[in-house]
């Protein structure tokens, strides 16, 4: 049973490294408009063809 | 989100639709064998920049915005001076520019796709993305290749205006303080998950036996992850707490974190100890679970604050400073003072309070008083802020300005009144305060009746007490019913935005009712003619080159008549037009104005006073025809409110409207003439509402215009109806995102079924928490029953939040 000093931590880490990528992604925005981006995913497939123009 | 049903149905087959915007074109804007017709020039302007820029897919999108383009055509010069940009344009380290634009006419999908493909549109606008919710948009460009004004100006002419979105300061604040929000939810989260997988395996150890040090392994990690919970997010309560001791005020977190700390600290002198509960599960759980609530709320009520700052967005940036010398120049808006004179082109908002010192014109002052038809203005009137001249320039001796202004205490009587409005005493809130104490009291007899006889294990059962019957459930019924009716109801067409929404409109109260625009459509619709037939193609044909509100009402009441060429039209602002068609000569127009070009009478007995406004018609200097124009009431509206009246509210309309137009809505609705006040401007509607619900009514305002708004923010609920001004959707907790009043009865038996379930939510976590709190005081608390128990009354509030019918979107209408 001495895995569990093993296992332990280490799920640990992973909920750790969860936490901070939540915590990345809030402080960059990502969870302000929970509205729009459905939107613009359905729209994207529907008629986003058109290569943008660089320029 | 449709409005076409606001029009007259007609026949399909001999309509023509718009290639923009799909509404039917109007008979007299039928070009004979163009490949695509237009409803306005809006539309054409429109189409032809979208095909020009290749976007051609927006006309395959699934969903697209039905409303005519309706543009302003602005310079925009004012968004390339320095002063602009100093104000709202933030420099990039890499020599972009960026800002904020505040967009009106942002409804729905195709709008997200067309705005976020202006830079495909205009080179150098680096990117776009559109906030929906908030109609903001954040937008990048590269100023060496492209100017502000021209991305104003291709913004405008899609049909979607921007102005400069003033709250970016403040907004940036808040939107910190909801991120840094979330992530204690998040970490919380984590950490309860964490604790709970924890205890689980522990409370497993108890049936299959477990080694002593592991025990000890898992208490210990367990403590170490609870301890981060309480200090990290769970500091709000003890914040919260201490605030509620120093204010001698009791509050709900003080019993929280007297539970929280209590839980921690024995728990501790368990661990340590290495007997006895350790009770970190709760603890960290409990924190998780309020932090949640607690963060739905923070979310809901934000409107009144964005209602502000939108508003403030609406107002004009630049005004037209006359100088001494009788020169013009622009100046930003803030920094006019009382005693300067400004210049108010016509279709300009007027920038400040003040008084006419030049020019005679007439203004659309619908955002104060929600009166669309124009009212006049001449030399020494008094004009004020956000209202729109119409007609000709006019100069304007400035009164007051910024916040001084009559619509700026508006917006600060909004905010306040948001403030202070009348809280609803929320069910699960009252109960939640009853029960924490009555859970404290229990607590100290459990400890002090086990004193006596087991002092060793006395403070265990009574902390055990307090962490079993923590309400978990309880604290979950009401944010969870809510927020799941809330997700039905905007399924349905409703989108709720206060919590307490639910609770406020379960039981039938005293709905306040605007009229125009609410229970009427809000603009001039032709209500009677009286005259020969025959004579309306000729007021089609003259009426097709005025550019006026009631052109458009002439047009949409006979689409399908033919309309035809007119020669020689002459529009006299503020009175009528005239023209030749078919070799006669035609005017339509005021009854004064056209009494002075033609003799006789409309034919037919005169009708009485209605509060309609009438138009003549004379053919070949011969009065033929009256038309008579009102504002129509909504199709539903009567079937509505009787289905309401059924349900035991009572209805009350307050208008700014005049009296007698008002009392002869009412009327034909079914409410009485005592029970229709007319004629109150903003502040009167507000002192209204206030009095109502000084008095103990249970106050509902429905409305739809920024005149509504304070009302609305200081009534229980404020419901905007659909096509309302941006300011009044977003003070209102309701708003009716389908037309019409049908979606307010949906609202009223859609909460009163939200309500039974919360009632039922509430119940079934009490009776969880009374059985806890008996087996906890028998001082029999065993973990592995808790641990069965805790999880299952959540899961079941969480069952049936979901499953319940609550809102139920339009059956087949």
């Amino acid at each position: 049973m001495s895995i569990m000093y093993v296992i332990l931590p280490l799920s640990l880490v992973m909920a750790l490294v969860a936490v901070i990528a939540f915590r990345w992604a809030t402080r960059k925005g990502q969870f302000d408009d929970l509205e729009t981006p459905a939107w613009r995913a359905v729209l994207d497939d529907d008629a986003g063809r058109e290569p943008p123009k660089t320029g | 989100m449709s409005t076409t049903a606001d029009r007259p149905a007609a026949p399909a087959a001999t309509v023509v639709a718009c290639a923009h915007c799909t509404l039917p074109v109007p008979a007299g804007g039928v070009v004979a064998g163009a490949p695509h017709q237009f409803c306005c020039a809006g539309c054409r302007t429109a189409f032809a920049m979208i095909r020009e820029a290749g976007l051609e897919g927006y006309y395959r999108l699934p969903q697209r915005r039905e409303q005519p383009v309706e543009g302003t055509s602005k310079g925009y010069d004012d968004f390339d001076h320095e002063s602009f940009h100093a104000l709202y344009v933030r420099q990039r380290p890499d020599g972009l520019c960026e800002t904020e634009l505040y967009l009106s006419g942002v409804h729905c999908a195709s709008c997200v796709w067309l705005v976020e493909r202006v830079p495909v549109i205009l080179p150098g606008v680096r990117h776009a993305e559109l906030d929906v919710r908030r109609s903001l948009a954040w937008l990048t460009w590269d100023p060496a290749e492209v100017q502000l004004s021209a991305i104003g100006r291709a913004l405008d002419r899609l049909g979607y205006p921007p102005h400069p979105f003033r709250g970016a300061n403040r907004e940036q604040l808040r939107r910190q303080a909801e991120r840094a929000m979330l992530v204690d939810v998040g970490v919380a989260f984590a950490l309860a998950m964490n604790v709970m997988l924890l205890a689980l395996a522990t409370y497993g150890g108890w049936f299959s036996g477990m080694a002593r040090e592991h025990e000890q392994l898992f208490r210990w990690v367990s403590l170490g992850l609870t301890l981060p919970a309480f200090l990290g997010p769970g500091r709000t309560f003890l914040r919260g707490a201490w605030s509620s001791v120093r204010l001698r005020r009791l509050h709900m977190d003080l019993p929280v974190a007297l539970a929280l700390t209590a839980g921690m600290v024995r728990g501790t002198v368990n661990t340590v100890s290495g007997s006895g509960p350790i009770y970190f599960d709760g603890v960290a759980t409990l924190i998780f679970l309020l932090l949640t609530g607690r963060w739905l709320q923070a979310r809901s009520q934000r409107a009144a604050a964005d209602a502000t700052e939108l508003q403030a967005s609406l107002m004009p940036s630049e005004a037209r400073l006359v100088d001494a010398d009788g020169g013009v120049r622009e100046v930003p808006t803030d920094s006019l003072l009382p005693g300067s004179r400004v210049h108010v082109r016509a279709g300009d908002v007027v920038p400040a309070d003040g008084v006419v010192d030049d020019g005679r014109s007439a203004l659309d002052q619908s955002l104060l008083t929600g009166e669309s038809r124009p009212v006049a203005a001449r030399t020494g009137d008094r004009v004020f802020a956000g209202t729109t001249n119409v007609d000709a320039p006019l100069v304007v001796r400035v009164t007051a300005s910024g916040e001084a202004t009559r619509v700026g205490a508006l917006m600060r009587q909004l905010e306040e009144a948001a403030r202070r409005r009348a809280p609803v005493v929320a069910m699960a809130d009252s109960l939640a305060g009853w029960f924490t104490a009555s859970v404290l009291v229990l607590a100290v007899i459990t400890w002090w009746c086990w004193q006596p006889r087991d002092p060793a294990n006395a403070l265990d059962h009574a902390i055990a007490l307090l962490i079993v019957t923590c309400p978990c459930a309880l604290a979950l019924a009401t944010p969870l019913a809510i927020s799941a009716a809330a997700g039905k109801a905007a399924r349905a067409g409703i989108l709720i935005k206060g919590g307490d929404v639910v609770e406020a409109m379960a039981k039938p109260g005293l709905l306040v009712l605007d009229k125009t625009g609410t229970l009427t459509e809000g603009r001039a619709g032709l209500v009677q003619w009286r005259g020969d037939d025959a004579v309306r193609p000729l007021v089609l044909a003259v009426e097709a080159q005025a550019n006026h509100p009631l052109a458009a009402a002439f047009a949409r009441a006979w689409p399908l008549l033919p309309v035809p060429a007119a020669d020689d039209v002459r529009v006299t602002s503020g009175a009528g037009v005239c023209g030749t068609v078919a070799g006669h000569r035609v005017c339509v127009g005021k009854p004064s104005w056209v009494a002075e070009r033609a003799v006789g009478v409309p034919p037919g007995p005169e009708p009485g006073p209605d509060g309609l406004s009438p138009v003549w018609v004379a053919v070949d200097d011969i009065v033929v025809a009256e038309a008579r124009f009102g504002d129509p009431v909504r199709a539903d509206a009567r079937a509505a409110l009787d289905e309401l009246r059924a349900t035991g509210w009572r209805l009350r309309v307050l208008s700014g409207d005049e009296p007698a137009a008002v009392v002869a809505t009412a009327r034909a609705l079914g409410i009485p003439a005592a029970d229709a006040e007319g004629g109150a401007d903003p502040e009167r509607k507000l002192a209204v509402v206030r009095g109502l619900v000084a008095r103990g009514e249970r106050v509902v305002m429905v409305g739809d215009g920024v005149n509504d708004a304070a009302a609305m923010a200081a009534a229980h609920v404020g419901v905007a109806v659909h096509g309302g001004a941006e300011a009044s959707m977003a003070a209102a907790d309701v708003y009716l995102a389908s037309p019409g009043l049908r979606p307010l009865v949906r609202l009223v038996e859609g909460t009163r079924r939200a309500m039974t379930l919360l009632r039922n939510n509430i119940i079934l976590s009490v009776v969880y928490n009374v059985m806890g709190a008996g087996i906890a005081m028998a001082g029999y608390v065993d973990p592995a029953i808790a641990a069965v128990m805790m999880p299952l009354s959540s899961v079941i509030v969480i069952w049936t939040s979901w499953r319940g019918k609550t809102f139920t979107p339009e059956g087949g209408a």
